[in-house]
């Protein structure tokens, strides 16, 4: 007997749930495996990791910090991608949020009315949006493929942000520091609980996850553009615009990310500095998937992934790892869901050694 | 003649799967040279019995006795090995590689293949299948593929030979050619088992029939003395039901023009449509005949709006001139659309019934300022699920989930229940059993009655002949003039299928020029 991958009659929807429970153990397994390897006690690094950076109110804090940018790309970017719609840029759109938004604090330095918030926001969605639509229209005229267009974007929009601190934006009194004058006060987010670096940003996330869940669930276009990506042809049958659909999910995922960017610049940082994400864009992607692409999915994988940037700082801080630590945990984590992702349309099953292996019959079985 | 053994012979055979017993307890018997039909529905178990025979599915319980002697297949190599033939409904060939590539891939590795041309030439000779060992598979038409697969199946020799509906696909003519090779093969005393649920086909080529239903055989008999009413009754139970088509009298104001449409296809191996003319006129059905891939997709692309074209008024729905217009802007003109895909275009698999009745009756108000009224949306799944006899557990039920007939039924009454003025019905019972399709022409012939353009693009001539008012004939992307039904037999409408219709200037003599052209020509 040898073991050989069955197509299921229908996914499983037990295993689309069970499947980043699987890839989070997983993760875990082949975490303690690699602090062995590096000669750490793993359970000690373990604890390190996942358990010391929440012990406190201060680290809760932080947890739900870097969560809020996290939820939000996330929410944003699975908007297009349950389209089939792939903005990978969404680290771009956040960078251009954070300049939009940062250039309407730096614009008012006396600005004393919390009502300048506003009009940051809108500036950074707006911002994300205008670099969201670059690859978007590339993709509905030419046909060019948004994978590469939104990701190549990412680098155009950190080196026009790390132009701007080091040129025209930067602070004459900051010692040749490439960074911006500090926000005025007034441009800053309040901060939600005291002794805490969480700001009210956290709640705009909590509010797109509302927002994302009635709009998959309730309304005709969030509908539609679910038709868009599970069936294209339903979807042209329906008369439903690809064009459109397109726009629609990079334009939501270009907001999101540019709230985000703003929810960064004038929350935990306070200006702007050559990088204000360390990777929120990208790693919202993988939020997004091991979220199933689903509002409270996302936020509680969003939880999950900042606890990994913790992790990865306090790992750096108490077991002396380098900070790469983060992203190989990233990297583990997705590649297990990718794994695990596979037993939702297939099973194991028991082949005997001499049956005809070849995939026709395998087929036409399943198909009976 | 002395008493002969048997070719095959199953007793008891049974195949249950978790959710259906496919075949239960059925005893089949073919002679040698004897063509025996399997007639049966769609989930009748023809195909799990099919697949028990050629070693694709292992029985539960049952004894296979090949030329008298107990067999166990358990591979579709050793039923090979044995003699038994396969041609599957759906080719199974390599399009960017030639007929002799394609038949070398299938034999036995050990087999000599020098000579192959010349082996391939002296079979299909035997046999009366023309064909080119150095052609293109993508360059011809279905009826010379099919005719690939058979050689194919030919060149090993085989005493039984199972066919699954072979003239799905063909004209009548090439049908008819069809039969005459299996006939030739009989005599020469290969085994035919001929899979269908073409009656008429049926009777004119098989001596002797097993009727399977819900997976047992419910009758064995003689086709040739049988009428196609008692064929029927046995194969679903009852009477056929049949349509009832009077003279149209509502004439309504729905209608559906094409003036002069030519369109180059998107695809590299679709078809161009040539200067299309058609109006379909409300209280009318008007039928396209023809074999797929002669441009009804591109055409009935054009006609709903999947393709917008520049001229605006190369499409005319309900008087409105749209060919700008895309599928959404159509609908609300009053035009209905029942595509020949089901699953994927018709309806979204992974989506439940109610969310595949929002697909496109949101219109119904379906919806409140941009919000799904969810209730409503369920209510109008039930009541297509009601009206229209739709087998399903309730509006949750996912789309996958149906059967080909009951999703059919569904899409039917999701598209009527609209209220259209002007309706297009793509291949409308494809796949779909006999009672569900004779209910589903019912619907249309209702619809016309209403004073509905209806336009109908079948295969089926049977169908076209049963309910249309007249009847157009497509081929190489050119639509003949309609004729009225009453003067189309299927005699006429297969002579205008090979181009009959198309002037002298236009007809290709000689070599066939154009792959487009290959494709659509049956004649040898």
């Amino acid at each position: 007997m040898r073991l050989k991958l069955e197509l299921r009659p229908q996914p499983s929807r037990v295993m689309a749930w069970m499947s980043p429970l699987i890839a989070a153990a997983a993760t875990l397994v082949a975490g303690f495996a690699l602090f062995s390897l590096l000669g750490k006690d793993p359970l000690q690094a373990l604890q390190v990791f996942f358990v010391k950076p929440v012990e406190t109110r201060y680290g809760l804090g932080e947890l739900l910090l870097k969560a809020s940018p996290l939820m939000l790309c996330a929410i944003g970017l699975a908007a297009g991608y349950r389209a089939n719609v792939w903005n990978i840029g969404a680290e771009g759109q956040l960078t251009l949020g954070a300049i939009c938004g940062g250039g309407v604090a730096l614009s008012f330095p006396g600005a004393n009315s919390a009502w300048i918030l506003l009009p940051m926001i809108v500036a950074g969605a707006a911002g994300g949006m205008a670099w969201a639509s670059i690859p978007s229209w590339l993709k509905t005229r030419f046909n060019a493929n948004e994978i590469l267009t939104s990701l190549m974007l990412v680098y155009v929009a950190t080196l026009f942000l790390s132009w701007l601190v080091q040129g025209p934006w930067r602070d004459p009194e900051g010692y040749n520091f490439p960074q911006s004058k500090i926000f005025p006060d007034a441009a800053l987010l309040p901060i939600l609980l005291s002794g805490t670096r969480l700001h009210a940003g956290f709640l705009i996330s909590l509010a797109a996850i509302a927002i994302a869940w009635l709009f998959f669930a309730r309304t005709l276009i969030g509908f539609r553009m679910q038709v868009a990506g599970l069936a294209p042809a339903a979807a042209n049958y329906a008369g439903i615009s690809a064009k459109r659909t397109v726009w629609f999910g990079m334009l939501i995922g270009g907001a999101a990310a540019g709230v985000a960017g703003v929810g960064e610049a004038a929350g935990p940082i306070g200006q702007l500095l050559p990088s204000v994400s360390p990777g929120y864009g990208f790693a919202a992607i993988i939020v997004a998937f091991v979220g199933r692409l689903h509002p409270v999915g996302i936020a509680l994988a969003s939880l999950l992934m900042s606890l990994l940037y913790l992790g990865g700082e306090s790992a750096q801080i108490s077991l002396a790892l380098p900070s790469a630590v983060t992203g190989v945990f990233q990297g583990t984590l997705l590649f297990f869901l990718l794994a695990a992702d596979v037993f939702i349309n297939f099973r194991v099953a028991l082949a005997p050694r001499n049956a005809p292996s070849s995939a026709t019959a395998a087929g036409f079985a399943s198909r009976a | 003649m002395q008493a002969q053994v048997p070719r095959l012979e199953l007793s008891g055979i049974s195949k249950a799967y978790p959710s259906i017993i496919a075949n239960d307890a059925i005893d089949l018997t073919v002679m040698p040279g004897e063509i025996h039909a399997l007639l049966g529905e769609n989930g009748a178990g023809k195909s799990t019995l099919m697949k028990i025979i050629y070693g694709i599915v292992k029985p539960d319980a049952g004894v296979i006795r090949w030329n008298g002697s107990v067999v166990r297949i358990a591979n579709p190599a050793q039923a090979r090995a044995l003699g038994i033939g396969m041609v599957f409904q759906h080719f199974s060939l390599f399009e960017t590689l030639t007929v002799a590539e394609n038949i070398e891939l299938a034999l036995d590795p050990s087999s000599e293949t020098s000579g192959l041309d010349a082996i391939i030439g002296d079979v299909s000779g035997r046999y009366g299948l023309p064909l080119d060992p150095r052609r293109h598979i993508h360059t011809m038409s279905a009826g010379e593929r099919q005719r690939v697969e058979i050689v194919r199946c030919l060149l090993q020799e085989p005493t039984l030979l199972i066919l699954d509906e072979p003239t799905s696909v063909l004209t009548p003519q090439a049908a008819a050619k069809v039969f005459e090779t299996l006939r030739r093969l009989a005599n020469d005393g290969c085994s035919i088992l001929y899979i269908s649920h073409k009656l008429d086909e049926i009777r004119e080529l098989c001596t002797r029939a097993t009727v399977l239903r819900d997976g047992r055989v419910t009758g064995n008999c003689d086709p040739r003395l049988e009428t196609p009413s008692s064929l029927a009754k046995m194969m679903i139970g009852s009477e056929l039901p049949h349509p009832h088509h009077r003279a149209a009298t509502t004439r309504g104001d729905g209608n559906l023009g094409i003036r002069r449409l030519s369109l180059a296809a998107e695809d590299p191996f679709g078809t161009d449509l040539v200067d299309i003319e058609l109006s379909v006129r409300g209280g009318e059905i008007v039928g396209i005949a023809g074999i797929s891939g002669n441009g009804q997709k591109e055409l009935l692309a054009a006609l709903s709006g999947e393709r917008t074209v520049a001229d605006d008024g190369a499409i005319v729905v309900n008087g409105t001139p749209s060919g700008h217009l895309d599928a959404g802007e159509r609908r609300a003109l009053g035009l209905a659309f029942v595509p020949e895909e089901r699953l994927g275009r018709g309806a979204v698999p992974e989506m439940s019934l109610a969310d595949n009745a929002l697909l496109t009756a949101w219109r119904q108000k379906l919806t409140h300022r941009g919000m799904i009224r969810i209730e409503a949306m369920r209510d109008y799944a039930s009541a297509i699920i009601a009206r229209f006899n739709v087998h399903a557990t309730g509006p949750d039920a996912v789309a996958r989930s149906l059967s080909g007939g009951n999703l059919q039924k569904f899409i039917v009454g999701r598209e009527i229940l609209q209220g259209p003025r002007a309706m297009i019905a793509a291949q409308p019972t494809w796949g779909v059993d006999v009672g569900a399709s004779a209910q589903i022409r019912q619907k249309l012939i209702d619809l016309r009655d209403d004073g509905v353009a209806v336009l109908v693009v079948s295969e089926e001539l049977d169908e076209l002949l049963e309910i249309c008012d007249r009847i157009a004939v497509m081929t190489r992307g050119r639509l003949s003039a309609a004729l009225p039904a009453r003067a189309a037999d299927a005699e006429t409408i297969g002579q205008m299928m090979s181009g009959s219709f198309i002037g002298v200037e236009t007809t290709r003599t000689g070599e066939v020029a154009t792959a487009a052209a290959a494709r659509t020509i049956d004649a040898p």
